[in-house]
């Protein structure tokens, strides 16, 4: 562990840290960030009100339009000669977020990532290659530092001409290879086309990989062509970037940071509280940035809190992996729906592929949802009854994970659209009231 | 035993169609089409030459399509003859999955079906004056 102290630190002094960085930040950004002054005035929330952390909740919620509305530096709560690093989001869907950091936020930011190179079981002697992409984005730069500041040897390569990324790790002796996943597939990949295996010819013990979803056979597939255990780390630009939350060698969920930011689960629709153990929106307050601090800030990405304690020692609460985005969600009959639980069902059964498009629809008063599904070419049929088996077993798997009865109908391979963009893989038809 | 095509098809118009001119491209020549179908899908049965040639085909033009082992039986073109066959699959313990008929050129009637269940069937049918057809007595098998 790179911070044992802090991150073995017994729950009740762990909330007492929290508290007491929370009612100063609090006081802070009301009389320094004009928008907070003016949410918290309309919400009727008194900063200096607070006495647990649970009062938190009555704090007003941030959102990303927020960031935008107040581009590009009306959300900062320093004076600009404090600013020593600035990072924007891509803003492909409108204005971009800006985040600005102060020498102690980059320091904060470090010792976050700095865990996870100790979770990959970094040392010292570490080589740790960065083949994030550096820039605004804050993946190169966030590994960067915690590289650095973990005392390995870093190798800052960014994104692009894989082969000479490969040449290095080979010569380099890299034993820690921090990208998205994808990136780590194509670095793979492309070992194994120069002729080099790199789970044996290559060092990589540990991957800190984040910034995309990945499913859980990706993980693995890319765990054995590398022959490296892979380490999911959790950022949000907005928040910091990578660091908030990163997975211990258990692998059994991802650590936040909790002495430097607090977690709520809510109900993406009501925005209520969910208890431990239920999906629901991760709302996150920054405890110790100076420049671009948070109040409830609403990620958008669904997760949960994992109850208990993880074997690993660290007594900081873990997040489940990021299941989707409230923007993927749907409502159907009143229960949330991922298109990625309908992947997971799917993916089990290997007369199907994992092709398949969601129509949801009004029939009567009632929300119905059709799958249509792609069987494989090698799909071994004969009987009209085992086609019909075939689709019970699916809907009766779909009813499980799902808890909605969805009516599924395997169509012939390669009739459904390619869609690369989950969004056209959902049609909902519904009419909006 | 002989070997049908079965093609998983969605109840799409035209989707007919192109599965025959599928066939077809393949130089594959058919002699029997049957379909069996529900408001969604159809299962196309076809008794075909080289009828694993036909399924590969098929396969790397995307359909889903295998070949399945069925009976194949001569019937006797005269009143009561498929009675008699059905007499002695019952009489066999064999439940027939799905069946259909049709002509050879030589006009004889062969009932083609999918069985489960029952034993001795082949023994029963020979004593009952039945003949059981090989592929090459219906179709141009697959050339080996
Ligand atoms: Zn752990």
């Amino acid at each position: 562990m790179y911070q044992p102290e802090i991150e073995t630190m017994d729950r009740e002094r762990l909330e007492r840290l929290q508290l007491e960085r929370l009612k100063p930040l609090l006081k802070r950004v009301y009389e320094r960030i004009p928008f907070y002054h003016a949410s918290f005035d309309e919400a009727g929330f008194d900063p200096e009100g607070l006495e647990t952390l649970d009062d938190l909740r009555k704090a007003p919620f941030t959102v990303k339009q927020d960031l935008r509305d107040n581009y590009p530096f009306g959300m900062f709560a320093v004076p600009r000669d404090e600013v020593v690093r600035i990072h924007a989001s891509s803003g492909t869907t409108g204005t971009a977020t800006v985040v600005g950091y102060t020498q102690a936020d980059l320091d904060a930011w470090s010792d976050c990532f700095a865990r996870a190179v100790g979770r990959a079981h970094g040392t010292k002697d570490s080589t740790m290659q960065v083949a994030y992409g550096y820039g605004l984005f804050t993946g190169g730069l966030g590994a960067h530092m915690g590289g650095e500041r973990f005392g390995a040897t870093v190798v800052p390569m960014s994104t692009g001409n894989t082969k000479r990324q490969v040449n290095l790790m080979r010569d380099f002796d890299v034993d820690i290879l921090a990208c998205t996943p994808s990136y780590a597939m194509h670095i793979a990949d492309t070992a194994l086309e120069m002729g080099i295996d790199p789970a044996t010819d290559l060092k990589v013990s540990g991957m800190i990989c984040g910034a995309e979803p990945m499913s859980d056979e990706l993980r693995r597939e890319l765990e054995q062509k590398m022959g490296a255990q892979l380490i999911d780390i959790y950022g949000l630009s907005e928040v910091m970037g990578p660091g908030v939350a990163c997975e211990c060698e258990l692998q059994d969920g991802l650590h936040l940071a909790e002495d430097h930011f607090i977690a709520e689960i809510v109900d993406p629709d009501t925005f209520e509280p969910v208890p431990d153990g239920q999906w629901g929106e991760l709302v996150i307050t920054t405890l110790s940035k100076e420049c671009s601090p948070l109040i409830r800030y609403r990620t958008r990405d669904i997760t949960r809190i994992l109850p208990g304690e993880c074997a690993c020692g660290c007594t900081h609460r873990r997040i489940d992996r990021i299941r989707g985005r409230t923007d993927d969600m749907l409502i159907i009959r009143g229960v949330n729906v991922f298109p990625r639980q309908v992947e997971e069902v799917i993916t089990a059964f290997p007369e199907v592929s994992a092709w398949y498009q969601l129509v949801v629809s009004t029939r009567g008063d009632l929300d119905a949802v059709d799958l249509n599904v792609e069987v494989v070419p090698e799909f071994d049929f004969d009987t009209v009854r085992e086609v019909e088996s075939l689709q019970r077993r699916i809907r009766a798997a779909l009813k499980g994970n799902l808890q909605i009865a969805v009516n599924v109908r395997v169509v012939e391979p390669k009739t459904i659209e390619r869609a690369e963009s989950k969004q056209k893989r959902v049609i909902d038809l519904r009419k909006r009231g | 035993m002989i070997d049908q095509l079965s093609v998983f098809m969605e109840n799409e118009p035209g989707r007919l169609t192109e599965l025959c001119r599928a066939i077809g491209d393949a130089g594959v020549n058919m002699h029997a089409l049957t379909i069996a179908d529900t408001t969604d899908f159809g299962i196309v049965r076809i008794i075909c030459d080289a009828p694993e040639k036909a399924a590969l085909a098929l396969k790397s033009v995307g359909y889903s399509a295998r070949s399945t082992k069925v009976m194949a039986v001569a019937v006797p073109n005269e009143p009561g003859g498929l009675a008699a066959l059905m007499d002695v699959l019952k009489g066999a313990g064999v439940n027939v999955e799905y069946a259909y008929c049709f002509a050879t050129p030589d006009q004889r009637a062969v009932f083609v079906m999918k069985t489960t269940g029952g034993s001795g069937v082949a023994e029963a049918l020979a004593a009952a004056g039945f003949e059981a057809l090989q592929p090459k007595d219906v179709y141009s098998p697959d050339e080996l």
